[in-house]
């Protein structure tokens, strides 16, 4: 054993690879200070979603909150459980540490509508961000910060419609996500006025060489298929792939942004992407929140702010490629 | 020469017909589960004999398949591996990260992966030898921490959930080429995990029927105290065992890696029971001791089957699970009852 990690580790001393990797990302990176731009007293925010474990999207919502509270002299914390039991129980623990205000993901609503009224009782500010969008006020929250599915799901069907299409499929990663279904109904709904059709597909999202052959199979039993969406970014490559293989010359657009979404934008091997900007949902929220304790401020007079959808084409893509880098974006 | 046949032939070296051999062979129901199956979706499914089609499925049949050959070895052995599926993740994780994080050639991290995944796979037999605890709370443990590592991990070093692109980096291709190249023969695209899947198929087969490793695989699960009495290096086997998964899991992580450049740190989770299903449905009994590799190989084929089928037919997607879960059972079943008319025969 020790004998081979000698080698392997004297291997890569020797083979090293002169182009990509972390090198040159270091060389393309820019130092980046976050200094409290306020001197409010330092408040605590925590932050309690429904992300599951490894969501690429939530990562980007945190980096917007933690940038805000460093510019606002916040301590923010965070907690995440994709179940709701768990999310209300975190919610509970920020009520008891006495934080000075809260946001909270309300994807299932009913299951944390007792806490964030117990939260509102006590006293602390809640901001809602990314669903709960109905439920928001209702619940007692100052504002509601994210994109509406339904309307988000509606500038899709829109767009493919400007884009000539007939015939789309919706490919949806979790079976049972009430959001993904919202999407694909709202796009369903504008694609189908302007006489398009579109079908549902669902594939095992953890599973990614059965995520292209189930979309192969699709493509290759409906070859009149000539749109596919995709909810989030990671599948937007494997949908370009199986497109491919399948010999279809479907065009396929996607839910949210990453690096490869932004570099097959920029290629033209994707048709567009929506964005939600999520980084505006993180950071918003802790500005918010901030403003209310600092200013009395309330924004959206009740109805939520919209964070999105902004649709990305090949063209803002290239503009957007360094920020998606960061991890903003 | 000179004697007369028949009368003096002891009855166990007497030769048996074609048939009766055939009958004898654990994944007899499989296949009849198999044909069952093809010839379902061929009528249900109007695309579903188009030579690009079928690629499909056994490409999608040879993801599964690669997996659930190690799987079947280590259940006729008498355990089973939950780490399986969220291993394969750690694997591609590894050699992706090792590779960015170090600017390394990617073939280093290729194989600084296999030494880590190898390790994993000798923690997993190690342990159980060692502490003599059931198989599932050992492999649940590893199962639990490999999850958390793997997000752990990859968030500290990458700062997000997901690797970095390694596409641009030296020695991609050609690594690409061997884990996941294909090959285009008109309108059908083969893979090379098809490739790699047939191979394992046939080392697992000849090792499992013509070696004495194979013996001890089946005795092992057969019984693991009278194995000891006759002598067989059961922790050896063992461990030999959940090695041979964590070298396949390897397999099946470079394939991922190489043919989506960046992997995403919470998949894999739940892929460790499609393995064992396929090598359930091929044949391997829960309780060790008996199989084959093949059949698991014939499991995974009805799998893919399956689960692209449905696509084919187009039917409705929100019953996709359900139509999985009922063809599985009704393929097992089969399979069950062709086993019991053979035994009884």
């Amino acid at each position: 054993m020790g004998v081979v990690l000698a080698a392997v580790l004297g291997a890569s001393l020797a083979g090293c690879s002169s182009t990509g990797g972390k090198r040159a990302e270091e060389r393309a990176k820019a130092a980046e200070a976050g200094r409290p731009a306020v001197s409010t007293p330092r408040w605590t925010f925590a932050m309690v979603t429904h992300a599951g474990d490894g969501d690429t999207f939530w990562d980007i919502v945190q980096k917007g909150a933690k940038e805000a509270a460093a510019k606002d002299n916040i301590k923010f914390v965070y907690a995440h459980d994709d179940q709701a039991q768990q999310q209300a129980q975190f919610v509970q623990n920020a009520i008891d540490q006495k934080v000075d205000g809260i946001i909270v993901s309300l994807a299932k609503p009913d299951a944390l509508k007792d806490v964030v009224a117990k939260a509102v009782k006590a006293g602390i500010p809640v901001v809602t961000v990314n669903s709960g969008s109905a439920q928001s006020a209702e619940y007692g929250a100052l504002t509601h910060i994210g994109q509406d599915e339904e309307i988000a799901g509606e500038a899709v069907g829109t767009e493919l419609a400007k884009r000539g299409k007939k015939k789309a499929v919706c490919v949806l990663h979790e079976q049972g996500n009430v959001g993904h279904e919202q999407r694909c109904a709202g796009a369903k709904k504008t694609f189908g006025e302007s006489g398009g059709v579109m079908e549902n597909l669902y594939v095992e999202g953890t599973n990614m060489p059965s995520v292209q052959s189930s979309l192969q199979a699709k493509l290759q039993a409906d070859p009149s298929v000539d749109a596919i969406v995709t909810l989030g970014a990671p599948f937007a490559a494997t949908a370009v792939k199986a497109k491919d293989a399948a010999g279809s010359k479907a065009e396929v657009d996607t839910f949210d942004l990453n690096e490869s979404v932004a570099r097959d934008l920029k290629s033209g091997a994707l048709g567009f992407a929506v964005d939600q900007q999520p980084y505006l949902q993180g950071y918003e929220a802790v500005d918010l929140l901030w403003l209310n304790l600092y200013n009395a401020n309330v924004l959206g007079g009740g109805r939520p702010v919209l964070t999105g959808p902004a649709i990305v084409t090949g063209a803002q893509a290239a503009e957007l490629e360094k920020y998606i880098k960061r991890g903003s974006r | 020469m000179s004697a007369t046949a028949g009368a003096t032939v002891d009855e166990r070296l007497a030769p048996t017909s074609l048939a009766r051999r055939l009958l004898a062979r654990p994944e007899l129901g499989a296949v009849v589960g198999a044909v069952a199956v093809f010839v379902f979706f061929s009528f249900a499914a109007d695309s579903f004999l188009r030579a690009s089609s079928l690629s499909t499925v056994l490409y999608s049949a040879s993801t599964i398949g690669i997996m659930a050959v190690p799987v079947a070895l280590l259940m006729i052995g008498g355990e089973f591996d939950l780490s399986a599926g969220v291993m394969v993740t750690t694997s591609a994780l590894v050699s992706s990260m090792f590779s960015y994080q170090m600017t390394a050639n990617v073939w280093v991290g290729v194989l600084v992966s296999l030494v880590v995944t190898l390790a994993i796979g000798f923690f997993n037999g190690f342990m159980l030898t060692r502490t003599k605890l059931p198989s599932f709370i050992i492999t649940l443990g590893t199962f639990l921490m490999l999850t958390g590592l793997n997000l752990g991990f990859t968030k500290l070093i990458s700062g997000s959930v997901s690797t970095k692109s390694i596409a641009d980096m030296e020695g991609f291709s050609s690594a690409r080429a061997l884990f996941a190249s294909e090959w285009n023969i008109g309108s059908v695209t083969l893979k090379v995990t098809i490739l790699w899947w047939f191979a394992l198929v046939a080392v697992a087969t000849w090792i499992l029927l013509r070696t004495r490793a194979g013996n001890w695989i089946f005795a092992v699960g057969g019984g693991a105290d009278a194995a000891r009495a006759t002598g067989v290096p059961v922790v050896k086997t063992r461990i030999g065992l959940y090695m041979g998964v964590a070298l396949c899991a390897w397999i099946s992580g470079q394939h991922i890696l190489f043919s989506f450049d960046v992997v995403q740190s919470g998949e894999g989770v739940g892929n460790e029971f499609l393995y064992i299903i396929a090598a359930v449905i091929g044949g391997c009994l829960m309780t060790g001791g008996y199989g084959s590799a093949i059949g698991s190989a014939v499991g995974a084929f009805i799998f893919g089957m399956t689960s692209n089928g449905i696509v084919y037919a187009q039917w409705n997607p929100d019953w996709f699970k359900f139509f999985l879960g009922a063809m599985l059972l009704l393929a097992t079943l089969l399979n069950a009852w062709v086993r019991k008319r053979a035994e009884a025969k």
